[in-house]
């Protein structure tokens, strides 16, 4: 394998990673300031996207489809809060994954009731149509490096928004003593349902970037939440910057490990059995990971609360 | 317990009540038989308060026993249970020394990757079909015997089998190692000050719980007469967990009335509607929000 | 230790008693009709399959007047949910409680596989619409199984042969990792005897393919040879075109069909697919049936659609030939061997292994001038073709 292709495969692991990271954020936040474990979040990267699509077929614009789909996702967001998750902050973490996982059954089901069970597409915008030629034969698709830009800009953005602002301070102390947080007069409820709508959102708008890479359809949630998963637990229950490391670190562990391990087992084994054994490692790497990282940190590289 | 005799001796009679039929019996081995995993996954989360993600491995594992001794030509229960059992219990044991090192949600997180690797690993067995899983061309014999071919026989070990492993569990629970279990659970910091690690203790009852559901595991493959890696899919492990929940973990019975309510439901729902899952996610979080304590909680209010 | 209440036992019991409620008032009424237990995947990604799979069906019905053979028909659809041990569990129910006739459908091969020993042991005849692994072509092949489509194994050699015919030299290999992916690989090799560069092999949960395509691009093979169901090849096809890789020619099999070129558009113009069946075949059965299916269900059917209609009008034919007598399950099987319809393929008839002796086609993705995707017929490959498996089967 050539430098240039390492590199190349190298910057796919990230953009999958920061791909990762989106839908990561949200889950972390809630997760981290509410200490709620929201299995839903993964519908609603799966409504995001759902939306987008539609509203794009609608309207025939990405830009605006993306502008109408984060408040929708906003929305819908506010609306379950509303409706389910507020009654399961004070309850125990399995009551939440009971109904929440009651949630995915019943979006899963709406959403191929409203959209049929085919997958739908969404075209890629006019202005980051094409690519850049980055090694000989492979076109490297702007919207990937757009895809990535977004992710790096929002991590930036939440960095500020938790580490400079007045709600960012308070979002981090919730994240360590929410007792303490509501003790200081500041009302916790219309902080966490901020917290979770702006979690769906950003869940939502995930979505929305992955809709023109990745098939849409009933069920996208649930691959990518388990990788979510994976994600805030070796990164550190609540930490936005661990979630975006674990993101990063997880994207490469992906992407390298399925493109090098057969090469590498070739070199101790035959080629048939090394390409299939090395694809099946390769799935599993990302939980040998995680497995291993926890087995010598158990609360993860980033934790936050003591 | 009285509520899971009054289930048990109903599940005892329905073959001479009307519900003779095979499909009938069908259904309710498989409720029985998750039920039996349920109560294995009980003992976890309501005695040892160890919330796994990855209980539908051992199940598997059970079931891919049989799979593999069938493929040497081994069908004797007197091998293939012991061996399934073991397998399962090894396989807990061996996992459950790292993962028992963490709590909570990483516990949660790090029983599903070992139950992933499980999966992956079952799905790249070539030779036993892979992906597409393996069909069983006859039942596990009992000492050469082809009695489980029988449905009546099957349903009758499967409840007997059902009725042991609660009696065991209760049993164990009562136990000083089982008290051990749920004080650790309760307060590990005092069960600490007072002299014991808890970790042996955990660790010990994973691998029982392990070994159970690896004995449930050769039911369902008996049942199905087919195993899949799909039988090591998260998805079972939520499943298992959320029969668990939906039961209550009030006391060890709910295992038993979760999984027969969740099987049962589901099968109900399944035949109203083609979309049965718009009633059956919100009847989830109904169940969340106005059922506190699970099933058992409402037979103790009602 | 617990005092149970009245309430709970109640109904508990009530949960009991449900399913033998239905098993009477179903089982009661013995009509003098016939009943298909149709098998189709009405949940999660897969369930657009099922859904081509039924409504192809169900139209074969309409067509028929809702009759078989003359005798007025009632399909039990059943969804197998894509679990075994689930489908194990309702098939039984359809054949013990419905008491159905026959069992028709079946997207996957390991439903199949499931469900192939409960059904064909209780002596029903069970008619695949799709699943055709070559596990019962050969030496497990069974008297009461028929499949209208085709032995899996054998599309893939067909496009091992379109390759080969094409002069590609070398050729890149890209499938998931499980069984059917590497049966795929097996059978595209058996007829393409020029450079396989590279087989690459990923998880069947697979969302992006960036890695993969750096490889296809460092390789530069003539042409790429790929097998991706359902949303692994959406997913493949769209981010092939944007990685600039639409040069080398794209040959696969199952991956761009009707079920998918919704989600896949503009991508996978020009891509290459084997099949057995094309929606613009030119025979006046197969113009009824396109021209009907998109009236009645407003979008393309693809393959899974027109073997399930062909399923209905074979299963019409066989009642024909029996006179309606169903009850005589050796007469209706041999009516079914016989296959006295017409395909909406053209040539068909069965093979010794009851899997269809057929011709195979390379077809073309193709935008219409509706502005929807079809494939479509560019040559015929194989005339006729038997499934290599079929001299291995000795039907008992």
């Amino acid at each position: 394998m050539s430098l240039g292709l390492l590199l190349v495969q190298a910057l796919n692991g990230l953009q999958f990673g920061v791909l990762l990271f989106l839908v990561a954020a949200g889950l972390t936040l809630v997760f981290g300031v509410m200490d709620f474990i929201n299995l839903a979040h993964g519908v609603q990267y799966m409504l995001g996207a759902y939306l987008g699509a539609s509203l794009a077929a609608m309207t025939g614009s990405f830009w605006l489809a993306l502008l109408l789909a984060l408040p929708a996702a906003l929305a819908l967001g506010l609306l379950l809060e509303w409706l389910v998750f507020r009654h399961l902050y004070d309850r125990d973490h399995l009551s939440q994954v009971l109904a929440t996982f009651g949630v995915i059954l019943f979006l899963n089901q709406a959403v191929r009731a409203i959209w049929g069970s085919a997958p739908l597409q969404m075209p890629v915008p006019a202005l980051l149509e094409g690519g850049i030629a980055l090694m000989p034969g492979l076109q490297y698709p702007i919207y990937r490096l757009a895809i990535l830009a977004a992710g790096l800009l929002t991590a930036a953005l939440l960095w500020l928004l938790v580490e400079r602002t007045r709600v960012g301070a308070l979002v981090r102390a919730g994240a360590s003593n929410a007792a303490m947080v509501a003790a200081l007069g500041v009302d916790i409820r219309r902080l966490f349902m901020l917290v979770f709508g702006f979690g769906a959102m950003l869940a939502g708008f995930a979505g929305v970037m992955a809709a023109p890479v990745l098939s849409v359809d009933p069920g996208m949630g649930d691959s990518v939440l388990i990788l979510a998963f994976v994600v805030i637990v070796i990164g550190g229950i609540g930490s936005v910057r661990g979630a975006f490391l674990a993101a990063l670190l997880v994207g490469l562990i992906e992407t390298l490990g399925r493109s090098l391990l057969p090469d590498l087992l070739r070199l101790v084994m035959a080629a048939s059995p090394a390409r299939q054994a090395g694809a099946a490692i390769g799935s599993m790497l990302v939980y040998i990971a995680m497995a291993l990282i926890l087995a010598v940190r158990p609360r993860g590289l980033f934790p936050v609360r003591g | 317990m009285r509520a899971a005799l009054l289930v048990l001796a109903a599940l005892a009679a329905a073959p001479f009540l009307g519900f003779g039929e095979g499909y009938v019996l069908t259904l309710l081995a498989r409720a029985m038989i998750l039920a039996m995993a349920a109560v294995s996954l009980w003992l976890l989360v309501g005695g040892a308060g160890l919330i796994s993600l990855g209980h539908a491995a051992m199940l598997g594992i059970g079931a891919y026993a049989v799979v593999v001794l069938d493929d040497a030509r081994i069908t004797e229960a007197a091998v293939v249970v012991p061996v399934a059992m073991m397998a399962a219990g090894l396989f807990a044991l061996a996992t459950g020394a790292v993962a028992i090192r963490t709590s909570g949600v990483h516990f949660i997180m790090i029983t599903l990757a070992f139950g992933q690797m499980a999966f992956f690993t079952t799905a790249s067995l070539a030779a036993y079909g892979g992906d597409d899983g393996y069909t069983l061309y006859g039942r596990t014999t009992v000492l050469g015997h082809r009695w489980l071919e029988d449905r009546l026989v099957f349903h009758y070990l499967c409840l007997g089998l059902l009725a042991l492993s609660l009696l065991g569990g209760r049993v164990l629970l009562d136990s000083r190692f089982g008290r051990v279990l749920r004080a650790a659970a309760e307060n590990p910091v005092r069960v600490q000050a007072v002299g014991f690690s808890p970790y042996p203790y955990r660790l010990l009852a994973y691998g029982i719980a392990g070994a159970v559901a690896g004995l449930a595991g050769v039911l369902l493959a008996n049942a199905a007469e087919f195993v899949a890696p799909s039988y090591l899919a998260w998805q079972r492990s939520g499943d298992l967990l959320f029969m668990v929940i939906l039961g209550g973990l009030g006391s060890l019975q709910g295992a038993v009335l979760g999984a027969l309510a969740f099987v049962l439901l589901e099968e109900w729902l399944g035949h109203l509607t083609q979309h049965w899952r718009l009633i059956f996610g919100p009847l989830l979080v109904l169940s969340v929000l106005f059922l506190r304590g699970g099933l058992v909680g409402l037979l103790r209010r009602g | 230790m617990v005092t149970i209440g009245r309430r709970g036992t109640l109904g508990l019991a009530a949960g009991l008693a449900m399913p033998a409620v239905w098993a009477r008032a179903q089982g009661a009424g013995a009509s003098p009709g016939i009943k298909i237990g149709l098998v189709a995947v009405q949940t999660g990604p897969a369930a657009s399959l099922g859904t081509h799979l039924r409504d192809g069906f169900l139209l074969g019905l309409k067509h028929l007047d809702g009759k078989l053979g003359g005798l007025p028909a009632e399909v039990v659809q059943i969804d197998d949910e894509l679990r075994p041990e689930v489908a194990v569990t309702k098939v039984r129910a359809a054949l013990e409680r419905d008491k159905v006739d026959v069992v028709a459908g079946v997207v996957f091969s390991n439903i199949l596989a499931a469900i192939i020993r409960p059904v064909t042991e209780s002596g029903t005849l069970l008619i695949s619409t799709n699943a055709g692994p070559s596990t019962f072509a050969g030496r497990g092949c069974n008297p009461n199984f028929f499949t209208t489509s085709y032995n899996n194994d054998q599309v893939h050699s067909v496009m091992g042969q379109a390759a080969q015919d094409a002069g590609h030299k070398r050729v890149f290999v890209l499938t998931p990792n499980y069984q059917a992916g590497r049966d795929a690989v097996a059978g595209f090799k058996s007829r393409f005897k020029g450079e396989v560069v590279d087989e690459v092999y990923v998880p069947l949960n697979q969302l992006d393919f960036s890695a993969e395509l750096a490889k296809i691009a460092a390789a530069k093979p003539d042409a790429l040879f790929t097998f991706m169901p359902g949303g692994l090849g959406v997913n493949l096809v769209r981010q092939y075109r944007q990685a600039g890789l639409g040069n080398i020619e794209f040959l696969s099999t199952f991956t761009v069909d009707e079920a998918t070129l919704p989600a896949q558009g503009d991508a996978a113009v020009g891509f290459y697919a084997a099949a057995t069946w094309a929606p613009n075949m030119d025979n006046p059965q197969n113009l009824r049936f396109v021209r009907d299916f998109e009236a009645a269900y407003n979008y393309v059917p693809a393959s899974y659609a027109a073997q399930s209609y062909d399923a209905a009008m074979l299963l019409d034919s066989a009642v024909r030939r029996v006179g309606g007598k169903i009850a005589d399950k050796d007469a209706l099987r041999a009516a079914v061997r016989a296959a006295d319809f017409r395909s909406v393929r053209g040539n068909f008839k069965f093979g010794a292994n009851h899997y269809p002796v057929q011709d195979f086609w390379l077809c073309k993705v193709a935008k219409r001038a509706d502005g929807k995707f079809q494939t479509e017929t560019v040559r015929k490959v194989l005339e006729n073709d038997t499934d290599p498996y079929a001299a291995e089967c000795r039907m008992r």
